[in-house]
């Protein structure tokens, strides 16, 4: 067991007010602790934690390039591996890094089964470059790339299901989860450090500035996300569902309205067949995860 | 002891030398073989490595770079399109001052397509930061491997670089070759020690960001290592010559250079074909000579000033294309830098491209052409198909 009391993740870092990925990289080492190595891409993470000559990380860190993460964690570990170290590698990666440039680095290394967690923080999309859509952006989120116009919703891709694929490559425990439940993010690195292997943990880390709501919020936001079933806690161990977290489900609007990234579907008149399609979207999710819990439960 | 041996074993053999703890490599015609080689020395036990077999020469030099800020010797190597898809990590690990050596079996870059031999692909790359030391037989090309070693590792250089090679003609051709022994190398190449790794006993953050106000500095910090990279080169070459009996002391290499009216300038496995070429020509009157460049990166420049002083002529043998400079060669320029002021002539001729073969009478041809002050131009080219 590692000391949860340790803040590894120092205050004085440069992200926005209520960052959803900064508390998760304070869950994540505390769910590590000190013998560990962070391995970043570019994102906003890396920006707003190591403006040279300072640095928020008290553990080893190291950033190469955007798309490399998790080769460069390869290294790290083949080299610990050789010299009989002892430290655990876990990379910490945007959603733009994970989802789309950094695929092919991270299929190379979970198929050779590097002993690595890779972690990323999902904002769903490119905050750190103004908020463009990623593979990881919901359908009809609006962003800088997919906007809402005369002609548009917005996005028009519901998301990359980044966690089945990389359950495919035969990862041994791939994992979702929500900085709205800082425990469970613990326990669940705590877990994906300790397993042999390449593990995949993503964690919906909220981004005020990127979704449009208060700063004050974050939490709250990330809450209504799994209370409406648009984003589910999960886990899966050597190719199985083992858990989900189940919610008594609520209808995705109180989510959208509360995000100026979905405005478009409210304003001036409510779109309701494009609710509908994101409600499917949510209803979908209850019935392959299951998390709905039943009235007589 | 003298042994026959085909150029990419005997640079497997001498990376083998070097005790890599960590290689990674993606397979890429001409390099294969090398790699192959060290895959065999691994399963075989001969060499204790953790032997990375990545999807893309992109993670290739990512899991090299990982290892080196670990803490780890490591080793890759690669050709052409492999070097450009790599070419982003190429940049930051010079930036990251990791010293990585790399084996680069030069080869064309498309397109068109062709895996055949021409210096295009590591030429491209002579701004990134690495050192480069080119071979012109199997043996000068093994040797380098030692020296780079050496070199990068220093405290004081802490760089990155590349031993290339001219792919097929010298990785693919057997020749006698000499290979130290392991106790020898070790005694010229000592483990390395890095000058700080990830440790999570005393934690550090590596690849930072710079602002404006910090990141002109670290250029300049990285073009003074690879200044020094030219002295720790000299200074590993020499002692590597006192060693072996083969000095590398200098970034040249003079052939026939007193009263020369008319001098190569040429990287690689052509200089052999110009050094019998000169010996011809001499025979014939006519008084030639060359200059041959073993390091590309830093730039030798005041060795071949002194090199050419008092040549009226120089031609400039490129086996890659700038394209759409004035003098065509990306070594040209940097010669006739080297002399300004001097009224030295010198041109370039892009010869031998994609594989295309460079015969002794062509070098006499450019040496006609180059007393007639012409230059600057193709040469060899089939105009019936243009």
């Amino acid at each position: 067991m590692v000391d949860k009391s340790l803040e590894l993740f120092d205050c004085g870092h440069r992200a926005c007010g209520g960052c959803g990925p900064a508390l998760l990289a304070r869950l994540i080492l505390k769910g590590a602790g000190e013998d560990t190595i962070i391995v970043a891409s570019t994102g906003c993470m890396e920006v707003f934690s190591t403006p040279y000559p300072e640095t928020a990380w008290k553990v080893p860190w190291i950033h190469s390039l955007f798309e490399n993460a998790a080769a460069v964690a390869s290294g790290v570990e083949a080299s610990l591996k050789h010299n009989n170290r002892t430290e655990k590698v876990i990379c910490i990666c945007g959603d733009g890094a994970t989802f789309d440039i950094g695929m092919l680095c991270i299929s190379g290394a979970f198929e050779r089964g590097h002993d690595i967690t890779y972690i990323c923080y999902d904002n769903e999309a490119y905050m750190n470059t103004g908020i463009q859509r990623s593979g990881a952006t919901p359908y009809d989120a609006s962003t800088t790339t997919s906007p809402a116009g005369r002609l548009s919703m917005g996005n028009s891709r519901p998301k990359k299901d980044l966690p089945q694929i990389l359950n495919a490559h035969g990862a041994s425990y791939v994992a979702t989860a929500s900085v709205a439940y800082p425990m469970d993010v613990m326990k669940k690195v705590e877990k994906a450090v300790n397993t042999p292997g390449a593990c995949y943990l993503q964690v919906h880390a909220p981004c005020s500035t990127g979704w449009g709501f208060d700063g004050s919020k974050t939490i709250e936001i990330g809450k209504q996300a799994i209370e409406c079933g648009l984003w589910v806690n999960y886990e899966m161990e050597n190719g199985e569902l083992t858990k989900a977290k189940k919610v008594r489900r609520v209808p995705v609007e109180g989510y959208l309205k509360a995000q100026k990234r979905f405005r478009h579907l409210f304003k001036p008149q409510p779109v309701t067949e494009e609710i509908a399609k994101i409600q499917a979207i949510a209803d979908a999710n209850a019935v392959k995860y299951g998390i709905d819990i039943q009235l007589n439960e | 002891m003298l042994q026959i041996m085909e150029g990419s074993h005997a640079v497997a053999e001498a990376a083998k030398l070097c005790r890599p703890e960590v290689v990674s490599a993606y397979p890429i015609t001409p390099q294969t073989h090398i790699v192959e080689r060290l895959a065999d020395f691994v399963a075989d036990g001969e060499l204790d490595a953790e032997y990375i077999c990545v999807e893309s020469e992109l993670s290739a030099l990512s899991v090299c770079l990982g290892s080196s800020a670990t803490g780890s010797r490591v080793y890759s190597a690669t050709s052409s399109q492999g070097l450009m898809l790599m070419a982003e990590v190429v940049f930051n690990v010079a930036g990251m001052r990791q010293p990585i050596v790399m084996s680069i079996a030069n080869r064309a870059l498309g397109a068109p397509l062709s895996i055949w031999n021409d210096q295009q692909d590591s030429i491209s790359l002579r701004d990134a930061g690495w050192f480069h030391l080119y071979g012109e037989d199997v043996q000068e090309m093994t040797d380098q491997h030692f020296i780079a070693y050496k070199a990068a590792e220093q405290h004081d250089v802490l760089l990155p670089g590349f031993v290339c090679f001219d792919g097929f003609i010298l990785s693919h051709t057997y020749e006698p070759v000499d290979i130290p022994t392991q106790e020898e190398i070790d005694a010229f190449l000592p483990p390395y020690v890095p000058y700080n790794k990830l440790d999570a006993k005393a934690p550090l953050s590596m690849g930072m960001y710079a602002t404006p106000d910090y990141y002109m500095e670290f250029r300049y910090e990285t073009d003074a290592a690879l200044q020094r990279a030219g002295d720790a080169i000299s200074a590993a070459g020499k002692e590597f010559g006192e060693m072996f009996g083969r000095d590398y002391s200098t970034h040249t290499e003079s052939y026939r250079m007193d009263d020369a009216d008319v001098a190569f300038v040429a990287l690689g496995s052509i200089c052999g074909t110009v050094k019998d070429a000169i010996d011809e020509m001499r025979a014939d009157g006519i008084k030639a000579g060359l200059v041959k460049i073993r390091t590309l990166r830093p730039f030798p420049a005041e060795e071949i000033a002194k090199a050419l002083a008092g040549v009226p002529t120089v031609a400039v043998l490129e086996k890659n294309i700038s394209l759409g400079s004035a003098m065509k060669g990306a070594v040209g320029p940097e010669v006739k830098d080297a002399v300004t002021g001097t009224g030295i002539d010198v041109y370039s001729y892009i010869v031998g491209l994609g594989g295309r073969d460079i015969r002794k009478k062509d070098i006499r041809g450019i040496a006609a052409l180059a007393e007639k002050g012409k230059g600057n131009m193709f040469y060899g080219l089939r105009t019936e198909v243009l």
